[in-house]
């Protein structure tokens, strides 16, 4: 018996090594596929604005204050789309970090297990809904409920009504991410807290957020990010004029409606709207990619604090 | 089992009180009337008992130490005394534990009060991520009080032998101290508030043995205006620390009791009862 084991060990370990072999490559192949997929879809976008920065000058796409894609005279200053895009996130987060926070502090430190069971899964469907249902929604109830109530005079699109949804829209991830973070403070701050007479309220003013501090930023600006990239909802919501504007109840047009906007027409591939795309495609990428960045950054700081 | 006077009336002979058969003559506490008494009480978490009828009455001004193998239900009974067990789902108990002669688990008891005046010590030293000023400052911040707290958190400081390696750097994070002084600001941010108890659930596990002896040394120092109840997996730290011990085990339904109680020096030279003579001498656990 141990004679046989013996003479068939080196074969089938030989086996094992080429199966090891080749299960490695296949997921190393899996790994490259994803960052090849990644670097190529960055390096067309940089190239494609290249190519329209050719036409129109760097300096006047990011400091023009006049976005005129597709009425004459065309003008290409990115600035009314920024700000567009910023004044919806900001409504967004004005909405989403404080009702976020808060939904977050009460399903970790004060729901029983039992209402914390049925609550998380509640906003993870709040999270699974298509974002274009949310835009329908916005149209279909947010805006005539703000004309009914407090601003008769509100258009069919509107920062307002767009901000308010992607507030909603973001809300779930503020909350979720939140609340990893305040259970990412160890039990035994809680316990030094109530152990020296707190309150629950006490421990998590003065314990709890303090310490999951960064953890909630990181939460905050993943969700500003997803709220500068969200798409449709924005285009049905905010609608397609494109103007330089702080007022949250005019009609605008953001990057991503843009982006939109020229995707689904008849624009020609050798057009300057075209190009123009990718110009505004990169710089979106690039704000996005810096939020996350910092995202990271400040999660990977929370953690060194207790680990 | 129930050989002892009523609540109403403690007396020296509840020390050894909940020994099954009866291990411990009562004849050690030196204290009439005890800052705690516990009388009968179990410990449940959800079905599982966890300590068993225990007796013990915890004498002022002096350290109690609370021994016996992993398991036994030593922290489950400490941390009863300041109800930290409310914060774990499924606790329950059975049994009186009364402070100062007030129950402590009753509904007309302030949880809030009733640790402020039974401070706690935890086994991993748990400062806030704030300063060293402010952790000591926090349960003064709690209370409210506005005026004297720099002289108070000196004061805490100097107390808990910390003062002199942390008096120039109070801004800085309670976080960067070593293992010894975080456990020492732990202390000091105790007795901030001026509890009547402190319990210790294994202060010096996390520690290396100077630490250790440091907050050896503190404990004696403290029970000038302390009760101190300590619960240690360390013989040597009872033995060396305390005035009075307390041996726990557990049964066959893994449910801890009290198999052993007096002063320290006759629990360690002549145990009373064979499982405690095992203990002390390294034989079991």
């Amino acid at each position: 018996m141990a004679g046989v084991s013996t003479a068939h060990r080196p074969d089938s370990a030989a086996t094992t090594r080429r199966g090891e072999a080749l299960i490695e490559f296949l997921l190393r192949a899996s790994a490259a596929i994803g960052i090849i997929t990644t670097v190529g879809i960055v390096t067309v976008l940089l190239v494609e604005a290249i190519f329209f920065f050719a036409e129109v000058s760097p300096v006047d796409f990011f400091t023009g204050t006049r976005w005129s894609a597709s009425i004459l005279p065309y003008a290409f200053g990115v600035i009314p789309l920024i700000t567009s895009t910023l004044m919806i996130a900001f409504i967004a987060l004005v909405l989403a970090v404080p009702l976020g926070v808060l939904a977050a502090v009460w399903m970790s430190e004060f729901a029983s297990q039992r209402v914390r069971s049925i609550i998380k899964p509640v906003l993870e469907i709040l999270a699974g809904i298509p974002t274009i249902v949310y835009g329908f929604f916005a149209i279909t109830v947010i805006t005539p409920l703000l004309k009914a109530t407090i601003l008769p005079d509100l258009g069919t699109f509107s920062a307002l009504s767009a901000g308010i949804v992607v507030g909603i829209l973001v809300l779930p991830l503020v909350a979720s991410l939140t609340e990893d973070a305040l259970r990412a403070v160890p039990r035994g701050l809680r316990e030094g807290s109530y152990a020296l007479g707190a309150t629950r309220w006490e421990t998590v003013r003065r314990v709890l957020l303090p310490a999951a501090l960064s953890g909630i930023a990181a939460a905050v600006i993943l969700a500003m990010s997803r709220a500068v990239g969200e798409t449709m909802a924005v285009v049905l919501a905010a609608g397609t004029n494109p103007q330089l504007t702080l007022n949250p109840t005019e009609s605008v047009q953001t990057m991503t409606a843009f982006i939109v906007q020229i995707s689904l027409g008849d624009t020609p591939t050798e057009s300057i709207q075209f190009k123009a795309l990718f110009a505004v495609g990169a710089t979106l990428f690039a704000i996005t990619f810096t939020l996350n960045l910092i995202s990271a950054w400040l999660v990977a700081r929370y953690r060194n604090v207790y680990e | 089992m129930n050989e002892r006077e009523p609540v109403t009336k403690p007396s020296v002979s509840q020390i050894g009180a909940s020994a099954p058969s009866g291990a411990t003559e009562a004849t050690s506490a030196s204290s009439i009337n005890p800052a705690l008494l516990l009388e009968n009480v179990s410990c449940w978490y959800g079905g599982f008992r966890a300590v068993r009828e225990v007796s013990l009455a915890i004498p002022r001004n002096k350290v109690t130490a609370l021994i016996g193998p992993s398991g036994c239900g030593k922290s489950t009974l400490l941390r009863s005394i300041n109800r930290m067990n409310d914060l774990v789902p499924g606790f329950r108990l059975e049994g009186e534990i009364a402070f100062e002669g007030t129950s402590v688990h009753s509904r007309a008891t302030d949880v809030i009060d009733l640790r402020r005046r039974v401070g706690m010590v935890f086994q991993k030293p748990n400062p806030f991520p704030k300063s060293i000023f402010e952790n000591v400052a926090f349960g003064l911040r709690l209370l409210g009080e506005t005026t004297g707290i720099d002289a108070l958190v000196e004061e805490s400081l100097r107390a808990a032998a910390l003062w002199d390696e942390v008096k120039d750097k109070l801004d800085q994070p309670g976080l960067s101290l070593s293992g010894g002084q975080q456990q020492r600001l732990c202390i000091a941010r105790a007795i901030a508030i001026r509890p009547e108890v402190i319990l210790m659930d294994e202060p010096c596990s996390a520690l290396d043995p100077k630490s250790t002896l440091q907050i050896e040394e503190l404990m004696r120092k403290l029970i000038r205006d302390y009760t101190i109840v300590i619960v240690t997996h360390n013989m040597q730290q009872a033995a060396r620390a305390s005035d009075y011990t307390v041996f726990l085990t557990m049964g066959d339904d893994r449910a801890g009791y009290v198999v052993e109680q007096g002063e320290t020096g006759k629990i360690f030279t002549a145990p009373q009862q064979q499982l405690t003579a095992d203990y002390v001498s390294g034989r079991f656990g």
